[in-house]
């Protein structure tokens, strides 16, 4: 454990910190928060920060504190499914194109590079504009947008095990081909994907806020860090904690993504296991 | 170097073709009868049986597809339902404003960022790497409509340099014009700094550690003349694709920005045509701003052999 | 005055880190040449780089001085060094692919020294540098002014970086192994062309490598170099001949050498694998609107392999050894001929016939699962054995590894846990436990130390002895084929040139290809048999 804290250097240490910070609140939401996130109070009305609200009221009266908690939830919940989704998607579909190789490889990397000729948050956009704006549109649209990348990641990595000689020496042992993706291929590709999912993490939190942020994303008056500051917007001089606040929160909630992406990266590397 | 051009231009036919089979496939998603879709709720009849006649919709699907890319490919993108004006000019007018701000955030960004990354690398461990990768870092982490409006509280309102609304960028002077993108300049500027640092940053390493460095070295070249004339070259080539990937992929993605500024842009009218469903818009954007990121995306490819002449063999 | 002289030199990993390099003293004469010599993890190329102050951080010079014509050149800053860099002392590396830079044209970087050190114009640089490629012997010099490092092979581009080190005549040459990547023919000639070039200059040059063999050959005066400790140093011929050192004794005992491998039976024996007229073609790049250009790598090949014996198959890189070799296993499809094996039509997928051919690879770092235990990689071949119990494949893992010479201990160890030596004797316990009638063995020794390869060779003789498998042995390594095979292929482009016994081969060659493949090889390698008998 120490061994690998001081691999993962202080850098890694925050990240898995701001991550666990993110999950508790997210998790434990409902037993933190001290107000309903979506009760009105028209006498707090865009209160600044005091001992009944201590990070304010927005402009209906809600307590900030509480649509933050709540708030990491609807990001935890949606960047959890939505990170799901396209692994799932995408790493079927980057096995069965690194398996079976050919033309079933060759139609599946033309239209993945197709999928990837979007900008992930332009498709996310494409989608929704068809389907309407919802939460679960918005998990859809993004994680179809970001499966794409998984698919990559999953078929180079399975094509470049392929060639390394333990497989190659798992084929001459006589296991079935099956066996031997199942056995030596499948585990060796858990590494670049973890740091990639971690990645994603981060990825969806952000274009989550940012659809949310455009309208397009979870609808109010459920809380996300993205809707609460296009709500606040008209409010930016009379009561800029409304928008710092939420936008802190989406910083923290990246860099401890990315932190850990570093970290998990650094510690899986194999050039690091000396 | 003519044939690996070729090649490359080869590879994106069949990415566009698949790009536009996409859009045109979108609007037939939408659930109901598409030129009423497309129309919206306040259509007339007589105008809904204008657009079938010219979608083609009594014809096979394939031959629709194919009237609609002869339109698309001479410029026709249909006309706009909120204000009935031809798609075409609208787009081109607001791409030119997008484009601007995003051309010159990356611009500055790589000139920046791309030493910075290097000066990292080169001292790398000690407080000046460790202070570039934390900036670069925290650059990363933070949401560009965020900083967005931290950026407006303090020079727009808080000091009032620039005007808070955008609208200048399309029909202001000059001036004007250079006055309401200087703010999302300055947003996109900083926050895509953080991934070029970072990849410069980590190209250059990996570099550093070649034997042509140290063959370089022990030639007596002094550091700045192994950094500049040796590593630069070598390890510019990823974050060249990494800038061609990035122009791209904010030109998707500036809707925020100019939500913002309000800055009257390509990503906008998008939002605004998806919230009135405005199909015909919706669908030029996003056939515009896909395209765009193909051709981008061509041209660094094409640019590739120059880092590294490799690949053109 | 001696030229370099090196006095106590410590080479430390940070400021409390171990020491790579201790306590090393040495003197070199103008013109002279010597010899550093050891394996990996020795600190010779340490040693080396910290003459020029390239060491690579976090090593650092911690004590002792490099005199360098009466200077000091560890006391001296970056800047006074870059002018001993190059211009008074040159360095050659070893790694030719990348040791070039990839994004600029041979003629530019050659002509950086020139003008940098000598102010030269650039045409001055071009003629002098038309003038060298001319010397080397490079066809066509105008045109490699303008290409690039990719253009050329391995061992061209060595020859060109010798030819732009040398251009600056410098007084020391540093040869960092500049031949240890390259083909044994190749190697040849460039030890020959860096000899020439270094008298005609009066260059000193100081060798870095691990092959005592080749150093025998080339060089007056060697140090011995053993976890960064020198151990002995003298003449070459006398250290070869009476290594005082216990290590250089055993560094000494692994050079090849046809005792080492015992007599060989050369009585033919019932064939177990019969390959005639084997074609593998490589799908080539595609051109674009064109059809794909097929690279022929195994071209009409006929071999032969009897029970219980061993083929080497000697050929340079690119070869189609290996591909051979990969081919009988199945996980190279040929393209035309016919393979048979016990007298059957060999059909790689056949069960029985999988648990029968086996593979060593040449990379230990590679072919072991790095996600799995040393005890799961030896043990996974035996569960397609459906009759044996968890017990019965526990007691034959540890029957097997006993006798590759692991002990039980290394059983829950991980690959990066192990040495590269380790994992190859892992390797081979995986491909032995099952008892294959036939083992390729390809490459099995070249990526280890002189020291362990002759461990592994004779593990792998001794495994034959006792088992009795045939095994097709291929090898770039005329020393280690010279050590265990009984018959020995010798293969050039693609078609077998020439097949024999291994005292036929080796004594009495017939093609041409062998005899230059030989020579090659006999010089570095054979000269110190001849100075003894």
């Amino acid at each position: 454990m120490k061994a690998v804290l001081r691999r993962i250097g202080p850098s890694g240490v925050l990240g898995g910190f701001l991550a666990t910070v993110l999950i508790v609140f997210a998790v434990l939401g409902p037993w933190l928060a001290p107000y309903d996130p979506v009760a009105l109070d028209l006498r707090a009305r865009l209160g600044a920060p005091s001992a009944a609200h201590l990070l304010g009221a927005d402009e209906f009266g809600r307590d900030i504190l509480s649509r933050l908690i709540f708030g990491a939830r609807v990001s935890i919940t949606v960047a959890t499914t939505t990170v799901a989704l396209a692994m799932v998607i995408g790493v079927a579909l980057g096995l069965t194109a690194g398996y079976l190789r050919g033309w079933t490889d060759r139609v599946i990397m033309i239209l993945n590079d197709s999928a990837l000729a979007f900008p992930g948050l332009l498709l996310a956009l494409g989608i929704m504009a068809v389907v309407g704006a919802s939460t679960t549109a918005m998990v859809i649209a993004l994680g179809i947008a970001f499966a794409p990348a998984v698919v990559r990641v999953t078929r180079s990595s399975v094509l470049s095990l392929r060639e390394r000689e333990f497989v190659e020496a798992s084929r001459v042992m006589g296991n079935a081909e099956r066996t031997t993706m199942i056995r030596h291929v499948l585990p060796n590709c858990v590494g670049p994907l973890t740091v990639l999912a971690t990645a994603m993490f981060g990825w969806v939190i952000l274009a989550e806020s940012a659809l949310s942020f455009l309208g397009l994303g979870v609808p109010p008056p459920a809380p996300s860090w993205g809707n609460m500051l296009a709500a606040a917007r008209p409010y930016i001089q009379e009561a800029p904690w409304l928008i710092i606040l939420p936008g802190l929160c989406i910083s923290a909630a990246l860099l401890g993504a990315n932190l850990l992406g570093d970290a998990l990266r650094d510690l899986l590397d194999p050039r690091m296991q000396s | 170097m003519i044939r690996f051009m070729l090649g490359r231009l080869a590879l994106a036919i069949p990415t566009l073709f698949i790009v536009t089979l996409a859009v045109f496939a979108m609007v037939r998603a939408i659930p109901g009868d598409p030129a009423s879709a497309m129309l919206g709720d306040l259509a007339t009849p007589e105008m809904v049986a204008r657009l079938k006649a010219s979608m083609g919709i009594d014809k096979p699907l394939p031959v629709q597809y194919v009237i609609w890319l002869g339109d698309v490919v001479s410029g026709d993108f249909g006309r706009s339902i909120g204000n009935d004006e031809p798609v075409g000019p609208l787009i081109w007018e607001r791409f030119k404003v997008s484009a601007s701000i995003v051309l010159l955030a990356v611009a500055l960004a790589s000139m920046v960022a791309v030493p910075a990354g290097m000066i990292a690398a080169w001292r790398q461990g000690t407080a000046t790497d460790l202070g570039l990768i934390g900036v670069a870092t925290l650059l990363l982490s933070i949401p560009s409509f965020w900083l967005g409006l931290m950026i407006l509280l303090v020079f727009g309102l808080g000091l009032g340099w620039f005007p808070i609304l955008g609208s200048q960028a399309l029909s202001g002077s000059w001036r004007e014009w250079a006055a309401a993108i200087a703010m999302p300049v300055l947003t996109l500027f900083l926050v895509e700094m953080g991934s070029i640092v970072r990849m410069s940053r980590a190209a250059t390493i990996d570099v550093l550690r070649q034997e042509y460095i140290t063959h370089a070295r022990a030639k007596g070249l002094s550091e700045s003349a192994v950094m500049w004339r040796h590593a630069f070259r070598n390890a510019f080539a990823p974050t060249w694709t990494l800038i061609g990937l990035i122009l791209g992929a904010l030109l998707g993605g500036i809707a925020v920005v100019e939500t913002v500024f309000t800055i009257p842009g390509l990503g906008r009218l998008l939002v605004e045509g998806i919230y009135t469903r405005d199909y015909p818009v919706v669908q030029g954007c996003i056939l515009m701003i896909a395209f765009v990121y193909v051709v981008v995306n061509l041209i660094v490819d094409m640019a590739y052999p120059f880092f590294d002449p490799k690949v053109a063999r | 005055m001696s030229l370099l002289s090196l006095e106590n030199l410590h080479i430390q990993v940070g400021h409390d880190g171990a020491e790579v390099v201790q306590d090393l003293s040495f003197t070199l004469e103008p013109g002279r040449m010597m010899a550093l010599v050891g394996e990996s993890g020795s600190g010779k190329t340490m040693a080396a780089r910290s003459i020029l102050g390239l060491l690579p951080p976090p090593m650092r010079l911690a004590k002792g001085a490099i005199r360098f014509d009466g200077v000091d050149l560890a006391g001296l800053g970056p800047k006074a060094l870059t002018k001993y860099r190059g211009a008074r002392i040159g360095m050659v590396f070893q790694e030719p692919m990348t040791s070039l830079n990839p994004a600029m044209p041979i003629g530019r970087q050659m002509e950086e020294g020139l003008r940098l050190h000598l102010g030269l114009s650039r045409v001055e640089c071009r003629k002098r540098i038309l003038k060298m490629l001319e010397r080397i012997r490079i066809a066509d010099p105008e045109h490699c002014l303008a290409a690039y490092p990719h253009e050329f092979s391995g061992g061209m581009r060595q020859r060109i970086m010798l030819a732009s080190v040398m251009l600056l005549k410098p007084q020391l040459l540093i040869a960092d192994e500049p031949t240890t990547a390259l083909d044994t023919l190749v190697q040849h000639d460039v030890m020959n062309l860096m000899t020439e070039l270094a008298a005609e200059n009066g260059t000193a040059v100081l060798l870095i490598s691990h092959d005592l063999g080749m150093v025998s050959h080339y060089i007056e005066d060697v140090v011995v170099l053993q976890h960064g400790i020198p151990v002995e140093r003298g003449r070459t011929t006398e250290v070869l001949t009476q290594p005082s050192h216990a290590y250089t004794q055993r560094l000494v005992d692994a050079l090849p050498r046809r005792s080492a491998g015992g007599l060989r039976n050369a009585e033919p024996k019932p064939a177990l694998v019969e390959l005639q007229g084997i074609t593998v073609d490589y799908p080539g790049h595609a051109l674009l609107f064109g059809r794909r250009v097929a690279k022929r790598a195994v071209d009409g090949v006929d071999l032969v392999v009897g029970q219980g014996e061993t083929l080497g198959l000697v050929g340079a890189s690119g070869s189609g050894k290996t591909t051979i070799g990969r081919a009988i296993v199945g996980l190279e499809p040929i393209s035309g001929g016919t393979m048979r094996f016990k007298g059957q039509p060999l059909v790689p997928d056949d069960p029985d016939t999988r648990r029968d051919l086996q593979i060593i690879f040449q990379d230990p770092y590679s072919s072991l699962d790095p996600r799995q235990r040393v005890e799961a990689i030896v043990g996974e071949p035996l569960k397609l054995d459906t009759g044996l119990t968890r017990k019965d494949r526990r007691e034959r893992v540890r029957e097997v590894c006993d006798e590759v010479g692991l002990p039980a201990g290394f059983l829950t160890r991980f690959p990066h846990q192990l040495s590269g030596g380790q994992r190859q004797r892992v390797a081979i316990a995986r491909a032995i436990v099952r008892r294959p009638a036939f083992v390729v063995a390809d490459e099995p020794v070249s990526a280890l130390d002189m020291t362990v390869q002759k461990q592994i060779l004779e593990l792998i003789r001794q495994l034959q002895m006792r088992h009795g498998f045939g095994c097709l042995f291929v090898s770039h390594d005329l020393g280690a084929v010279e050590q265990v095979a009984d018959r020995v292929a010798v293969i050039e482009t693609g078609k077998i040139v020439e097949t024999g016994t291994r005292d036929d081969i080796f004594d009495r060659p017939q093609a041409e290809y062998t005899r230059r493949l030989l020579n090659a090889a006999m010089l570095l390698g054979r000269s110190y048999n001849a100075a003894v008998s």
